[in-house]
């Protein structure tokens, strides 16, 4: 069953249009791969579906209609997002970085501290302490606590240390096959998302330009549109 | 540095010895003063939720304290009179029982402050400073054009409101009533800012789109910071005007708010007991120095800087340290 659906959506910064034709699908259970160049659209498709910016076309998720919702009503919808740049409440501790947005649900803190150890241990030290390997946990975290129905991971991987890096895809691993979460992934590391991925779509200049499953994505595909 | 729990503790101490000790010496005029202090403090816990936790810099909360005031004094004067308040839809009866004035007043602050709130929360930064003192001059003004309540000569009431028990006219035990209430409230803010609530208010007040994308509605957060800050101000205005047995459109000027205002930042925004540590220096400064001069607030305003250039926790952050702030 499809969880979330974009079609032809259009998307602006002022006078200069980015998104010129987006369309995704991610199914109940599947991990996507959002995937392009640098500028291409990515951040901006996140945007829109999370209603961080006004779009045009159809952004469905579960029949609901997004685009008259606010961004907390896509959240309490069951969309959560870890945004680029972690970005999380760097006066909070760990602790109460993920209970100020828990919601009723699967995820508790035991659980996300199951997931992530680490954030066990600094439980009570700043967010803004921490290393970004681990702001990036509590990012997910705190996404997770929300008890979303679509995981978003925006740059989740981005300027971290390798030793880091295998910690997050291994707990998006384990969200995989434990949980049967629907997870969103945008990324640069194209082994690692053909891992875990199920399907991908490539963005360029702001359109869909290739969509398929993870065994379609071909290295031929991936010179052709991301050039690695 | 002196750990903040110590220092809070301290100062309960403090708050709790100079009156019981004023009362065995005889000296009902320190007792009245620590009065004053404990219902500025309270309004200024009231004022620091909605700061210290939800950053909105209201300088309209002397409305609330006003109200609180007023729903205090009008209710006592009709009560004193033997005239109801109202006879249509219903007969309302005036009353002097302190918990039920209580009540009153903290309902009709709330009430105000909800719609103060939902009308000013529409802007933020210097447009929702403004929008808070406008509708604090808008109370300000209308008090003064009421004559049935003493217009702008305020309301007189010639007999302290009653709590079962207790001899509110003996200056300890009405002390004893309000310090109760302020720990109350003190007790409420330090767990309502440790609940998910007052944690997502934090977050709100640092990153209002970050704060949406978990699924939380700052404004929502922001507007129930406000009531609650409003009614506890109320709150106070109702304890003031029983303290005064007076109340006037002076409760209600933007002055006030600013000096409530002044109590949180001199103690330390978003500090637990910011407000009564800054509640207590300027009621004894008040004492100490507007003895010598009818100028003191000169002496004040040397302080404020202070404060604000080299101690930017307050006088809590100064004793000990800025980690345990929210800011």
């Amino acid at each position: 069953m499809t969880l979330l659906a974009l079609s032809n959506v259009t998307a602006s910064y002022g006078s200069s249009q980015v998104l010129f034709g987006a369309n995704l699908r991610v199914a109940e259970g599947e991990v996507v791969a959002l995937m392009g160049r640098n500028g291409m659209g990515k951040s901006t498709v996140v945007k829109c579906i999370c209603r961080m910016m006004p779009s045009q076309g159809t952004l469905a998720f579960d029949t609901v209609d997004l685009s008259r919702l606010t961004s907390h009503q896509t959240a309490r919808l069951g969309i959560g997002l870890a945004p680029e740049g972690r970005r999380c409440f760097a006066a909070l501790t760990v602790f109460e970085n993920l209970i100020a947005a828990a919601r009723p649900g699967h995820w508790t803190f035991e659980k996300v501290v199951g997931l992530f150890p680490r954030l066990g241990e600094r439980k009570t030290q700043r967010a803004a302490s921490l290393s970004g390997g681990e702001q990036q946990m509590v990012a997910i975290g705190r996404a997770l606590m929300t008890n979303p129905r679509l995981l978003i991971l925006d740059e989740a991987t981005e300027g971290l240390a390798p030793i880091i890096r295998q910690e997050i895809w291994a707990a998006i691993t384990r969200l995989k096959l434990e949980t049967g979460l629907s997870i969103l992934v945008i990324d640069k590391s194209i082994r690692e998302l053909r891992n875990v991925c199920d399907g991908a779509v490539i963005l360029s200049r702001g359109r869909t330009v290739w969509s398929g499953t993870i065994e379609e994505l071909t290295p031929q595909v991936t010179e052709q549109h991301i050039g690695v | 540095m002196i750990k903040e729990r110590h220092l809070n503790m301290a100062l309960i101490v403090v708050c709790v010895v100079i009156p019981v000790w004023a009362h065995l010496a005889d000296e009902p005029f320190i007792i009245t003063l620590m009065t004053r202090a404990a219902i500025f403090a309270l309004a200024a816990v009231g004022l620091n939720i909605a700061l210290g936790l939800g950053g909105l810099v209201s300088l309209g909360h002397a409305a609330f304290f006003g109200l609180g005031g007023y729903a205090m004094g009008i209710s006592a004067f009709h009560a004193q009179t033997f005239t109801p308040v109202a006879e249509w839809p219903f007969l309302i009866e005036g009353t002097k029982s302190m918990p039920a004035i209580w009540l009153i007043s903290v309902a009709v602050s709330a009430f105000a402050a909800t719609i103060v709130g939902i009308l000013s929360l529409r802007t933020s930064g210097v447009y929702f400073i403004m929008i808070t003192l406008a509708f604090g001059q808008m109370f300000f003004y209308f008090s003064i054009s009421w004559p049935t309540y003493g217009g702008e000569d305020g309301l007189s009431v010639y007999v302290r409101n009653g709590f079962p028990g207790l001899n509110t006219l003996d200056p300890i035990q009405f002390f004893m009533i309000c310090f109760a209430i302020l720990v109350a409230a003190l007790a409420l803010a330090s767990r309502l800012a440790r609940s998910p609530f007052g944690l997502a208010l934090n977050a709100a007040r640092q990153a209002p789109q970050r704060v949406e994308t978990v699924g939380l509605d700052p404004n929502r957060l922001k507007l129930v910071a406000f009531v609650i800050s409003g009614a506890m101000t109320g709150l106070a205005g109702a304890l003031f005007a029983d303290l005064n047995r007076f109340v006037s459109p002076a409760m209600f000027s933007w002055q006030l708010s600013g000096e409530i205002m002044v109590f949180v930042i001199i103690g330390g925004v978003g500090r637990l007991f910011g407000p009564v540590a800054g509640a207590l220096v300027f009621v004894t400064l008040e004492h100490l120095l507007g003895g010598f001069s009818e100028f003191w607030h000169v002496h004040l305003g040397v302080l404020l800087l202070l404060v604000v250039l080299f101690g930017r926790g307050g006088l809590i952050g100064m004793i000990c340290g800025r980690e345990g702030s929210h800011d």
